[in-house]
C-alpha cells in the first residue's frame, strides 16, 4: 500500500526548517546557557542569584536593602502594565470609531496610525527626549499658557509616554481588525432588543472584541516588559528595567546570567498569557472554544 | 380593527436614488401582513423605517397614534427577526433568548420561567446550553424568533426570515410562524419576494414595485383581482392581453366578444385582460370561442402546461387534458375567468409567454428579423 503524502508537506518544509533554525534552536541555546556556568557545567546558581541577590539603595537619605533583580523585574512589570493599560484605554475607542467610519476615513486613520512606525525606533525615542526636556518643546508650549514648567524627563512618566507612543499601533491594529469584521447586524439586533449605545458596547461589542483585546495586550505587554532602550534615554538611566539588566549582563559578557534572566522572563510571560487565555475562554465564551 | 402602525406619505432616497416614493399604509393590530415585491422594490427599507434603523426623508411613522420618526430602535415596542438571524455568537441559546430581559433587569427567576416558555414555544426545549454556532439554520431561526418575541413586542418585523432555509423546512416554518402569530396575538410584518409564501401565510398582502405600493388586499383579492399587469404577473402565472371594453360586462379580445363580470369602464376603453392559465377550458376547435395552435407541452405532474399560439400571442394554459404539439384546438372562457384591469405603465411588459416556446430560438437567432 502506498503511503499518502500530504501534498503540502513539500511546501511546508522550508518554513519548518526556518522555524526550527531560528526559533527552536535559539530557545534551546538560551535554556542551555541559563542552566550552565562559564565552564558549561550544570548549575542553578543564576536562578538563585536572580531571586536572592540584594543591594542597598538610598531613598531620601535612608538606606534600604532590596532584592536587586526582583525589584527591577517588578518595576518592569509595573511600567509595562501601566503602558499597556493606557494603550488599551486610548486604543479601544480609536479602533472602534475607525471600524465604524466610512471606508475612506478608515484608510486615512489607518495611515495616520502607521506613519510613526515608518520612522526608526531610535529616532522616535530621541525625538521624545527633545520634546520632554526641562527646556524642551512641551514645556515651552505649556509655558505659553502660563503653565509649568514640569519636570518629566528622567521620570517614570517619561518612560511610560515613550512606551505608549511606540507600542500604540500594536494595540490598535488587532483591535481594529477584529472590530471591522464584526457584523453590523449584531449591533442592530442589540439595539432592536432594547440596548442603548453604552449597552451595545458593553454587552455585544466588548465581548466580541475580546480576542482583539487579548492579542493587543500580548503585542504591547511583551515588548514593553522587555524593553530597554526607552528607559535608558527617557528615564535618564535611573529606571533600570529587566531589559536593561539583560542587556547589561550581555554586554559585560556574562552570557549565562543574561540567558537565565531571559529564560525566567519568558516562562513568566508564557504562564501569564496562558492564564489570561484560560480565564477569557472559560468565563467569557462559556468554556468551549 | 385598531390601526397599530400608520405610514403617511413616506419617501426615502439613497444617494439621490428614490427607494420609497409616497408610501401610505396602515397596519392593523393582530394581523399578519406581508410586504411582497421583487428585490430592490423598497420593502426592506420600509421594514427598517418601521424598526427605527432608517429615517424617512419625509412623511410620518405613527405608532399607536404617536409620531415616532426619530425614536431609536431600542425605545420602540417593535422587534425584528433579521434575515441571517444575527444571533450573538458569544452567548448560548439561553442567553440569546434572555438578552432583552437582562437589559430590562428582570429578576432571574422570571427570566428563567420566560426563556423556558419561549424555547418550548419554538420547540427548542433542551437546547438551553448549546452554542448558537452549533445549531442548524432552522434551529437558529427559532432562536431568533424566541429572542424577538420574549419581551412581547406589539409588532414583530420579519425580514425574509425563511430565505436561507431549504424548501421542506421553509414550508414547515411557514405553518409554524402562522401558528405562533395566532397564539401570541402579535402583529407580524413579514417581508418576502416569494409570492407563494405570501399567499399561504398572510391576512393582508402589500405588493410593492419600484418604491411604490401597487396593491393592498387579502391573498384572494390579490390573486383574483390584480390591479395592474405587474401584480397579475408577479402573483402566479397570468396571460395578459390587450382588450377593448365595449360596454359594461362585454369585452373584446383575441378576436371574440366575451361576457365578463367587470363594469365601470368607459365605452370602448382599452384595457388589460387577465386570464389565469388554469381557467381556460380546452374543447374541439369548432366548439371554441377562439382557437389556437399548441406550440409546446410540458408535463408538470398534476397538469400539463401548454403554450398556445393565438393570433400571434402566446398563452399559457394549464390543463389535465392531453393534447399534442401542433394540434389546433378550441378554447372557452367562463365570465368569471376573465379579469379586466385599467391600463397602467406596466401594460405590455408582462403576460406574454413567447419566451416559453420554440420562438425563444427564433428570438435569439441573429439571422431572423431585426427587432422593431
Amino acid at each position: 500500500m502506498k503511503k499518502k503524502l500530504n501534498p503540502y508537506a513539500g511546501a511546508m518544509a522550508p518554513y519548518t526548517l526556518w522555524a526550527a533554525l531560528f526559533i527552536l534552536v535559539p530557545l534551546a541555546f538560551i535554556a542551555y546557557y541559563a542552566f550552565t556556568d562559564n565552564d558549561f557545567r550544570f548549575t542553578t546558581e543564576h536562578f538563585v542569584r536572580f531571586f536572592t541577590a540584594k543591594s542597598t539603595i538610598t531613598e531620601g537619605g535612608v538606606d534600604r536593602e532590596v532584592y536587586t533583580y526582583l525589584l527591577i523585574f517588578w518595576r518592569s512589570l509595573k511600567l509595562a502594565i501601566i503602558s499597556t493599560a493606557i494603550c488599551l484605554l486610548l486604543g479601544y475607542p480609536v479602533a472602534y470609531i475607525m471600524s465604524r467610519a466610512q471606508e475612506q476615513t478608515q484608510k486615512l486613520l489607518m495611515t495616520l496610525i502607521m506613519i510613526p512606525m515608518w520612522m526608526n525606533f531610535l529616532i522616535r525615542t530621541y525625538a521624545w527626549m527633545t520634546i520632554l526636556q526641562d527646556k524642551g518643546i512641551f514645556n515651552n508650549l505649556i509655558g505659553l499658557l502660563n503653565l509649568g514648567p514640569v519636570h518629566i524627563i528622567g521620570t517614570e512618566t517619561a518612560v511610560i509616554i515613550g512606551m505608549v507612543y511606540d507600542y500604540f499601533p500594536y494595540m490598535v491594529l488587532p483591535l481594529y481588525s477584529i472590530m471591522a469584521k464584526m457584523d453590523e447586524k449584531l449591533l442592530e439586533a442589540a439595539r432592536d432588543l432594547g440596548c442603548g449605545s453604552l449597552s451595545v458596547l458593553r454587552r455585544v461589542v466588548f465581548p466580541l472584541s475580546l480576542p482583539g483585546v487579548i492579542s493587543g495586550i500580548t503585542m504591547v505587554l511583551i515588548p514593553s516588559i522587555s524593553t530597554f532602550y526607552i528607559s535608558q534615554k527617557l528615564g535618564n538611566g535611573k529606571f533600570f528595567l529587566i531589559g536593561d539588566a539583560i542587556e547589561g549582563q550581555y554586554v559585560a559578557n556574562n552570557l549565562h546570567f543574561a540567558a537565565a534572566m531571559a529564560f525566567i522572563l519568558m516562562v513568566i510571560l508564557l504562564a501569564a498569557m496562558t492564564l489570561v487565555k484560560y480565564i477569557t475562554t472559560r468565563y467569557v465564551y462559556g468554556g468551549e472554544q | 380593527m385598531d390601526k397599530i402602525i400608520e405610514l403617511k406619505n413616506i419617501t426615502k432616497a439613497f444617494d439621490g436614488e428614490t427607494v420609497l416614493d409616497g408610501i401610505n399604509l396602515y397596519i392593523c393590530d393582530n394581523e399578519f401582513i406581508t410586504l411582497l415585491g421583487p428585490s430592490g422594490c423598497g420593502k426592506t427599507t420600509l421594514l427598517r423605517i418601521i424598526g427605527g434603523f432608517a429615517q424617512p426623508d419625509s412623511g410620518d411613522v405613527i405608532f399607536m397614534g404617536k409620531q415616532i420618526n426619530d425614536l431609536p430602535p431600542h425605545k420602540r415596542n417593535v422587534n425584528t427577526v433579521f434575515q441571517k438571524y444575527a444571533l450573538f455568537p458569544h452567548l448560548n441559546v439561553y442567553e440569546n433568548v434572555a438578552f432583552p430581559l437582562r437589559e430590562k433587569k428582570v429578576p432571574k427567576a422570571e427570566i428563567h420561567e420566560k426563556v423556558t416558555e419561549m424555547l418550548k414555544l419554538v420547540m427548542l426545549s433542551g437546547f438551553e446550553n448549546r452554542r448558537v454556532t452549533s445549531l442548524s439554520g432552522g434551529q437558529q431561526q427559532r432562536v431568533a424568533i424566541a429572542r424577538a418575541l420574549i419581551s412581547h413586542p406589539r409588532v414583530l418585523l420579519l425580514d425574509e426570515p425563511l430565505g436561507a432555509l431549504d424548501l421542506k423546512l421553509r414550508k414547515d416554518m411557514q405553518q409554524e410562524l402562522k401558528k405562533i402569530q395566532k397564539s401570541t396575538g402579535i402583529t407580524f410584518i413579514f417581508v418576502t419576494h416569494d409570492q407563494e409564501e405570501a399567499l399561504s401565510m398572510s391576512d393582508t398582502i402589500v405588493v410593492m414595485a419600484e418604491g411604490k405600493i401597487q396593491q393592498i388586499g387579502t391573498p384572494t383579492d390579490i390573486y383574483n383581482e390584480p390591479k395592474n399587469a405587474f401584480v397579475a404577473d408577479f402573483i402566479g402565472e397570468s396571460n395578459i392581453v390587450d382588450g377593448i371594453m365595449l360596454e359594461d360586462y362585454r369585452v373584446k379580445f383575441a378576436g371574440h366578444v366575451f361576457q365578463c363580470l367587470d363594469a365601470g369602464f368607459g365605452k370602448n376603453e382599452a384595457v388589460d385582460v387577465v386570464v389565469r392559465p388554469e381557467d381556460v377550458d380546452i374543447v374541439p376547435a369548432d366548439q371554441g370561442q377562439f382557437q389556437g395552435t399548441v406550440t409546446s407541452v410540458t408535463f408538470m405532474g398534476v397538469h400539463n402546461e401548454i403554450i398556445v399560439d393565438i393570433q400571434g400571442f402566446k398563452w399559457m394554459i394549464q390543463t389535465t387534458e392531453s393534447v399534442g404539439e401542433g394540434e389546433y384546438i378550441g378554447l372557452r372562457l367562463d365570465p368569471d375567468a376573465i379579469h379586466i384591469m385599467k391600463k397602467s405603465k406596466y401594460s405590455g411588459m408582462f403576460g406574454d409567454y413567447s419566451s416559453f416556446s420554440s420562438e425563444l430560438d427564433e428570438l435569439s437567432d441573429p439571422n431572423s428579423e431585426e427587432e422593431a
